[in-house]
């Protein structure tokens, strides 16, 4: 069975982003880059299942300008095959993103297909829903656990109050959430390893995908400060704080 | 302008995010319809029918529709898109999961989690955790969008509109095996006026019970930050974050919760913040409008006995 990990490369978890000067977008110049969380959650989980004697084969795919190489590089350091890059120097919205992974699919033909539920820069939540509607395929979204039984996955998902279970026919598509697994650390002889693994970049002519225009982003501005408010000194004056001032309870 | 709103219940009861996203559509502007689609779900179509605004309630009744799957509720809203030049859902799980697939099949762009109706084809939605806001404009002829609930207020039920059945029957190929809901008599952190979280600084599971007991008499949700779900002292459905539940309620009680940045993203939104932690370099203090420093065991119990 092939897996297919689309990933992406986004500005560090722990990078506090500002909003440039002139309002058209966070200033994202030198700072430092990243695997998205979620995306190495997916990684880790596609190479387990090659480990466990499940998967054949790990492919992932990332879209964006040469630089996602990098990332592509690191997902081969955590044990995926091989790459291929979708070479663009624009900012795509998730359907886009969406459509080059689909002709990427058809050409693979992956059995599964996981990603990371959310990338942490634009926060959509949207792009792994949109490949499987566009295949066609079934999916499971937030998954916390992922068990391939046959020709079927099981996956456990994270919902609001709990926990559903789901089970679907291959090929499907899986997003993962935090809890799914814990990534591993590439090691020096993987990293060095992953260098000589094979990468393969297209660009999206190459796809033959058109691509339109879906929205403006008018201004990005930073978010209203939150005041810092007052020390109490003691338990009876929050109490009093509380009621007399802020009437809350 | 007609707007076609996703309702989110659980076939008995129609959830407050419901309402919440009607107040979104209502800024929007026009006719909105709610489609309440489930399993024995008149009851819920019946308190849709309440909602302030709503002029006709769809009601999908089918066992087929009974856990809200992605794959056939998807193609449910597809079937009855061509009326409507918004479709709107809670950013809730059914919400995130289901409207990715419906904007894909009619090929438009999707705005995920908006948080302010700037005009019927301009919207604010947070960036990178909260940390940015951005202003898109819409340049497809139909926007489909989830609405992060806690933005808006709801609408109140002063209305009596028209349930229209609908009979389109949707297979999936999904199929639902089991579902763990967690039993609370507390209130659900996304409807509740008053969250008590914890974090780390709890230091154990069982040491939550004293957060219990504080919610109890608040009338309280209970929360917690990602460090103490990760460090198995709740489940992950409390936690309060970037990557758990977003809230906005009146009073949010952070206990041992230093307030990292992925937190904050959660809860800053909250009307006013009380910060209980015995570390005075905490960050969650530059967001407090209360801040207490003190071991929260001493704290906690103190409060408990005063209030």
């Amino acid at each position: 069975m092939k897996v297919l990990v689309p990933v992406k490369r986004v500005v560090d978890a722990n990078v506090k982003v500002r909003v440039k000067a002139d309002h058209s977008n966070v200033d994202t110049a030198n700072l430092k880059m990243a695997l998205n969380p979620f995306c190495e959650i997916a990684v880790e989980e596609a190479v387990r299942l090659k480990e466990a004697g499940i998967a054949t084969e790990v492919v992932v795919v990332s879209v964006g300008s040469k630089a996602v190489q990098e990332q592509l590089r690191t997902a081969m350091a955590l044990g995926a095959d091989r790459a291929i890059h979708i070479e663009t120097d624009e900012e795509l919205v998730p359907l886009s993103i969406a459509k080059l992974l689909l002709a990427v699919q058809q050409k693979e033909q992956a059995q599964l297909v996981v990603f990371g539920k959310q990338s942490i820069d634009g926060d959509n939540n949207q792009t792994g829903q949109m490949l499987a509607a566009l295949a066609d395929m079934p999916q499971a979204t937030f998954a916390s656990e992922v068990k391939v039984e046959g020709d079927n996955i099981v996956v456990t998902r994270e919902i609001d109050g709990g926990l559903q279970t789901l089970t679907m026919p291959l090929p499907a598509v899986v997003t993962v959430d935090l809890r799914l697994n814990e990534p591993r650390y590439a090691s020096l002889p993987n990293i060095m390893k992953a260098k000589r693994k094979p990468l393969d970049v297209h660009s999206v002519t190459d796809l033959a995908v058109t691509l339109k225009a879906h929205q403006t982003v008018l201004k990005v501005t930073p978010p209203a400060e939150r005041q810092a408010g007052i020390m109490v000194s003691s338990v009876e004056e929050l109490v009093e704080k509380l009621k007399i001032e802020a009437k809350v309870i | 302008m007609t707007i076609l709103v996703l309702a989110e219940h659980d076939n008995a009861h129609l959830k407050a995010d419901t309402a919440k996203v009607v107040a979104a559509a209502s800024a929007i502007g026009g006719d909105i319809h709610v489609l309440v689609a489930g399993h024995q779900c008149a009851e819920a179509a019946n308190a849709a029918k309440a909602l302030t605004g709503v002029t006709k309630v769809l009601v999908a009744d089918s066992a087929l529709y009974a856990n809200h799957l992605a794959e056939n509720l998807g193609k449910l809203i597809i079937s009855l898109s061509t009326d409507y030049s918004h479709i709107l859902s809670a950013a809730s799980s059914v919400g995130k999961d289901t409207l990715p697939r419906v904007a894909a099949l009619l090929d438009v762009a999707q705005i995920s989690e908006v948080i302010s109706v700037e005009s019927a084809d301009t919207f604010i939605r947070p960036i990178y955790a909260g940390n940015a806001l951005a202003t898109v404009q819409s340049l497809d002829d139909k926007k489909v969008m989830t609405v992060r609930s806690s933005a808006f207020d709801a609408v109140a039920s002063t209305g009596s509109a028209e349930l229209v059945a609908i009979d389109t029957a949707i297979d999936a190929r999904t199929q639902f095996v089991s579902q763990t809901l967690t039993e609370s008599a507390r209130p659900e952190l996304g409807n509740a006026g008053i969250i008590v979280s914890g974090g780390r600084g709890m230091g154990s599971g069982e040491n939550f019970a004293i957060l219990e007991q504080l919610a109890d008499k608040l009338g309280a949700a209970v929360g917690a930050s990602r460090a103490a779900v990760d460090a198995g002292f709740v489940p992950n459905d409390l936690q309060v974050g970037q990557t758990g539940k977003i809230v906005a309620p009146d009073l949010y009680i952070a206990v041992g919760i230093s307030g990292a940045i992925q937190h904050l993203a959660g809860m800053k939104d909250s009307k006013v913040i009380v910060a209980i932690n015995k570390d005075p370099e905490a960050p969650i203090f530059q967001v407090a409008d209360y801040g207490l420093e003190a071991d929260l065991f001493d704290a906690i119990p103190a409060l408990n006995n005063l209030l």
